[in-house]
């Protein structure tokens, strides 16, 4: 807590502030200082009825004519493709439910972190499939058989048992019974039909090559990073859930770049801030300047109604009051007709519609209202 | 199998508490606002599932603010 002098500024001024002021002024000066802070900071502070949303729109688009249109690139890391620019920035903004490169930043718990056997435990998470683990599958077309011999180097690698494959692939795989001896999986056609049999076991055998078995579903790619002193994961695909079942998950810094992911698992205050995590990165690694208060107040809108919604017409402006500032943002003609069918009363009470109309909105000085107390 | 994690520990999410009756008034009173102008935070919020929270409670959230170092701010629940 701060210092006792400090105290009556505590919910005037931001913790940020009183922390400096109390490690770069003079004790016995404190409460003089604060005093002269404080009034430098309400003058610093936002007027009642600015357009902050405007500024915010014009602060964050300006440099975003300047954004790259490229989607490769990922800051540091070779191999791994990451959107960036310009179509990440719109993939958040319209708070889209699948987005084009998902990826998960995995971190360890202690003993994991160091190093040892980084690769073993990236395995580990990454998606394995049959063909992965199968050094052969070859076709019994007398029996309508296809044999799969394992390769139990590769099986050991992903912690993985002959059992539990067999199992996996009689879930995974419909339509076959499968058998195992050895390192041996036998599958067998479980509808004996001759004319098509054949046919039907070379689709079969496509079809058992992505046959799921082991590891984190959706994971694609896993790539072992050194991040300062510890070893972390960087994946392809996302799928946090099922992550953080891993025992050398550290569950509390595992995070994905999938905002909706994030707003199931974490609650919405966490997807506000993985918004503005986000939207910083990229505006940060394309080595623009734009004050984080814009990208807050863009995140506290996108989240004020307790789910993720983007700046589209069915997102946030959907829930305009104002027919015609929907109207204003897309598709103008159908809003109008549906307001018209409704018979919608527009109050006027926002910037856009008064704009539209040509005459003062309720910002800057058109703000304060007369009210008079009428005689009875 | 599926091994449980605490939702509240991670990085990403700050600290949240219900508002008793008290602090409730108060609120309205300093700002001056009825329930119905506070953002809201779903009832179903994995969050807020060990507070105990009902339809038209409100949950305050304590921010951890590049800027301002603490914020805090308030949401109601919702259905």
């Amino acid at each position: 807590m701060v210092h006792k002098d400090l105290a009556e500024f505590e919910d005037k001024l931001p913790l940020k502030l009183l922390q400096e002021i109390e490690e770069l002024a003079p004790a016995a000066k404190l409460k003089k200082i604060a005093k002269k802070v404080l009034e430098e900071y309400e003058a610093a502070k936002i007027d009642a009825g600015e357009a902050v949303g405007l500024v915010s729109a014009e602060s964050i688009g300006e440099p975003g004519t300047q954004m790259t249109l490229n989607t490769f690139h990922f800051a540091g890391v070779a191999e791994m493709n990451v959107t960036m620019g310009l179509p990440r920035i719109i993939e958040i903004l319209d708070g889209r439910k699948s987005i084009k490169t998902p990826n998960m930043e995995i971190y360890l718990k202690s003993p994991y972190n160091k190093g040892k056997d980084i690769r073993e435990i990236a395995l580990r998470v990454k998606e394995t499939s049959l063909g992965d683990v199968a050094k052969e599958f070859s076709l019994n077309i007398g029996d309508l058989t296809i044999d799969v011999v394992l390769d139990e180097a590769t099986v050991k690698l992903v912690d993985a048992t002959f059992d539990e494959i067999a199992k996996a692939v009689e879930k995974g795989l419909t339509g076959v019974s499968v058998k195992r001896s050895g390192n041996v999986l036998t599958l067998k056609l479980k509808e004996k039909d001759e004319t098509k049999g054949l046919n039907e076991l070379y689709r079969v055998k496509e079809r058992a090559k992505d046959v799921y078995v082991k590891g984190v579903k959706g994971v694609t790619q896993v790539l072992p990073v050194k991040r300062q002193e510890e070893f972390i994961i960087i994946t392809a695909g996302s799928n946090l859930k099922k992550v953080f079942e891993l025992d050398f998950v550290d569950t509390d810094r595992t995070v994905t770049n999938d905002i909706h992911e994030i707003r199931d698992l974490f609650g919405i205050e966490a997807a506000r801030q993985a918004i503005i995590d986000e939207l910083f990165k990229v505006i940060e690694t394309q080595g623009l300047n734009v004050d984080i208060r814009h990208i807050m107040l863009v995140a506290d809108t996108m989240t004020a109604g307790g789910e993720i919604k983007g700046i589209t017409r069915y997102g946030v402006v959907s829930e305009k009051a104002s027919v015609l500032a929907r109207a204003s943002f897309e598709t103008p003609i159908k809003h109008v007709i549906n307001a018209s069918l409704k018979g919608e009363v527009d109050k006027l009470n926002s910037v856009v519609e008064n704009v539209m109309l040509n005459q003062t909105g309720p910002l800057g000085t058109g703000l304060p209202r007369l009210v008079a107390k009428r005689e009875e | 199998m599926a091994k449980t994690f605490d939702v509240t520990k991670h990085v990403l999410v700050p600290k949240h508490t219900k508002l008793s009756e008290k602090e409730r008034t108060e609120l309205f009173e300093k700002y001056v606002i009825e329930l119905q102008n506070l953002p809201r935070i779903a009832k179903n919020d994995p969050v807020i599932q060990s507070l105990d929270v009902k339809e038209g409670d409100i949950v305050k959230i304590s921010r951890k603010s590049a800027t301002a170092g603490e914020t805090v701010f308030y949401r109601r629940v919702s259905a």
